[in-house]
């Protein structure tokens, strides 16, 4: 993944909880075999709504999405953080994500930014009323600030995951270093366990 | 020594998930996630191409084709199986896997094959899930596989990649919850009902960052095919994983399975499995309750799994729920399901029924629902159909005589794979259309654009093809 060290623009207003991962990308889209292009999928069937956020043009060009509680929940679609990206997001803000989904975007180089509700409703307002909002997201020191919404704070983010963002570093070349931990668990399972390739005669 | 689960001498009480994760840490560093070692890894067609992909571009192999099984479920048709695919694309991703798997070594029961089914079935059927074990699959229903006391969860493609290439995945250790479920459950209450009344409860975010052990007398006393209905639903609460302890009911189950251990290893394992239980004052970050005496069959209402009400209720009042958000959210469920606020839930017509999914498409599944359509027939105009889990529970059914129940009562008998549980593959509801559904998501378009689900169980499902509106099978006798 490519570093993530700062992320500065304007932000989208989703008020909306609960935002499952069929919304994000509908399933349909799940049948390419490739990882880009999904951006013209992303929330496909609320885009067919002129109304949406997304179709307004005064908020186009925004890098930051901000929505309602439990973001991401549902199936395991790594499409779902693809097609966020490819639209032109960088970042989500939200007072909570689903594991999985969270777990994806950290993997792709999408930055979860879980705030307070509090400061997730203030940012929300403050966006419908002025789509110029400017919001600062600062990896290094996990920090939101977005001044002309009143709004400073701080999100979690651990710091493994943090030096990885900044970085820019994938986990397989990560995880290959602890390669003789590996060789020494594998001698260490038992015989018995299952294997694809053997099956009980019978 | 066998690192599977610590012994935990002398130690604090575990949870059984602290058992398992501490069974598969690899490495361990302050300040780092754990290294987990990953016993099997489930592969279908939809989340792995780019993974396959990631590999070449690395110059990477797959560490453990040993350990790697795959199978063709989301996308395949469940009927004209020697026809070519309708769609293209839905081809293309059929034929990757395909090639993928011969390219990298990994053992594949394609479309049509006597083991081909839903990744979620095929597992635990071919004795591949057994307890102990860390499972994962690019799928969130993973969580089903906990049933056997496995540590099973869904992960994205990019994890997809990670575990072919290293047969590990670094995790953040995840809170425990309990829930404790007890009592005999009522007549025609069933563990979908069990499930649907937790999320109902707890809401679609409440297990977020736990796993869920589902214990008390109600969980002893149900099938391993109920246990996978109920831990397939963790998900849908949020949660990591769900998992039940390993039991004479488990044990039962998967001897003789192909997979399964035999001989002096079967009495091995045995002995190992038996030591996978929660000790006894463990402590658990957050603990549900639920008395089962009290459940009724449930039915959703909304567009996702927390919106639900027993049968006998109606569609809630958006107005009357207290949480402003949630108001909010009933009254846009309401407008898509094209529901009105006090309907009784029996007086809402249904035009599909749908009958399958990782969640409820085993072979008890389709005897429950059997039994209840044996010798009657579908309400006019109704479009019901048995979608099989796998070509295994299909011909166990077959040779019982249940297709011919199903078909004589109207029903459409298909071969196995996801089908109209997320309608990638031809089978969908169109728009405004309302379908009882066995499956585990009732999200906006999740059947098919504009499509209205609600989420029920097997009996119900059945019932409500015979009746037209939702019903029980009390209802219809």
């Amino acid at each position: 993944m490519e570093p993530v060290r700062q992320i500065t623009g304007t932000a989208v207003p989703l008020r909306r909880a609960d935002v499952d991962t069929d919304q994000i990308i509908p399933s349909e889209w799940l049948k390419r075999v490739e990882r880009t292009g999904f951006g013209q999928g992303l929330f496909a069937e609320w885009r067919s709504d002129p109304e949406f956020v997304l179709n307004q043009p005064r908020y186009k060009g925004a890098s930051v999405l901000v929505t309602g509680p439990n973001f991401g929940t549902g199936s395991s679609r790594e499409h779902a953080v693809w097609a966020l990206q490819d639209y032109g997001f960088r970042a989500v803000v939200s007072p909570s994500f689903a594991d999985i989904f969270r777990t994806n975007c950290t993997k792709a180089g999408l930055l979860p930014v879980q705030v307070d509700a509090d400061a997730a409703e203030a940012l929300l307002a403050a966006v419908e009323t002025d789509p110029a909002v400017v919001v600062t997201i600062d990896v290094e020191a996990r920090t939101l600030l977005a001044a002309a919404a009143g709004v400073s704070t701080t999100f979690p983010l651990d710091d493994f995951t943090r030096w990885r963002f900044l970085e820019g570093l994938d986990d397989i070349g990560l995880s290959l270093r602890n390669e003789q931990k590996i060789v020494a668990y594998e001698a260490a399972r038992p015989a018995w366990m299952p294997s694809a390739g053997r099956v009980a005669a019978t | 020594m066998e690192r599977l689960a610590s012994h935990n001498v002398g130690q604090q009480p575990q949870t059984l998930n602290d058992k398992l994760w501490d069974g598969h840490v690899v490495h361990q560093a302050e300040g780092e996630p754990d290294l987990l070692y990953i016993d099997l890894h489930l592969v279908h067609e939809v989340t792995s191409p780019q993974a396959f992909d990631g590999l070449r571009l690395a110059g990477r192999a797959v560490r453990r084709p040993d350990l790697t099984v795959a199978t063709m479920d989301h996308n395949t048709p469940t009927i004209g199986l020697d026809l070519p695919l309708a769609d293209p694309v839905s081809a293309k991703q059929i034929e990757t896997l395909a090639a993928n798997c011969a390219e990298f070594g990994v053992t594949l029961y394609p479309m049509g094959h006597a083991k081909q089914g839903i990744v979620h079935v095929i597992g635990p059927e071919q004795g591949l899930t057994q307890p102990g074990m860390t499972i994962v699959c690019g799928d969130s229903h993973t969580s089903t596989h906990g049933a056997f006391g496995a540590l099973a969860f869904g992960i994205g493609t990019s994890e997809v990649e990670h575990v072919l290439a290293t047969q590990t995945l670094p995790q953040r250790r995840p809170a425990n919850m309990a829930v404790t479920i007890d009592g005999d459950l009522p007549a025609g209450v069933t563990a979908k009902d069990v499930i649907l009344a937790l999320i109902g409860r707890i809401g679609t975010g409440g297990g977020v960052g736990h796993v869920i052990e589902y214990r008390g007398s109600t969980i002893r006393s149900l099938s391993m095919e109920g246990r996978m209905t109920i831990c397939n639903m963790s998900i849908e609460a949020g949660a990591r994983a769900g998992m039940v302890a390993p039991d004479d009911t488990t044990f039962a189950w998967l001897e003789g399975r192909p997979h399964a251990p035999t001989g002096a290893d079967w009495e091995r394992a045995l002995d190992h499995w038996r030591s996978l239980v929660t000790d006894e004052g463990a402590m658990f970050d957050k603990e549900v309750v639920i008395d089962a005496t009290s459940l009724r069959p449930h039915v959703s209402w909304g567009t996702n799994p927390s919106q639900v009400v027993p049968i006998d209720g109606a569609v809630p009042d958006p107005d009357a729920i207290a949480d402003a958000g949630q108001a909010e959210s009933a009254r846009r469920a309401l407008t898509y399901m094209g529901l009105q606020a006090g309907t009784p839930m029996r007086e809402v017509p249904v035009d599909t029924v749908f009958i399958g999914s990782c969640t409820n498409s085993r072979i008890e599944d389709l005897r429950a629902a059997a039994a209840v359509v044996d010798g009657r027939h579908i309400s006019a105009g109704m479009r019901a159909m048995v979608v099989p889990g796998s070509m295994r529970v299909k011909a166990d059914a077959e040779a019982e005589g249940l297709d011919r129940i199903f078909t004589a009562a109207g029903f459409e008998w298909r071969s196995a794979g996801c089908s109209m549980c997320l309608g990638m593959n031809p089978d969908q509801l169109a728009p405004q259309e309302r379908c009882a559904s066995t499956s585990n998501r009732n999200f906006e378009g999740r059947q098919g654009r504009g499509g209205r689900t609600h989420l029920v169980s097997p009996a119900v499902a059945a019932a409500t093809a015979l009746a037209g509106h939702f019903a029980t099978p009390e209802d219809i006798r």
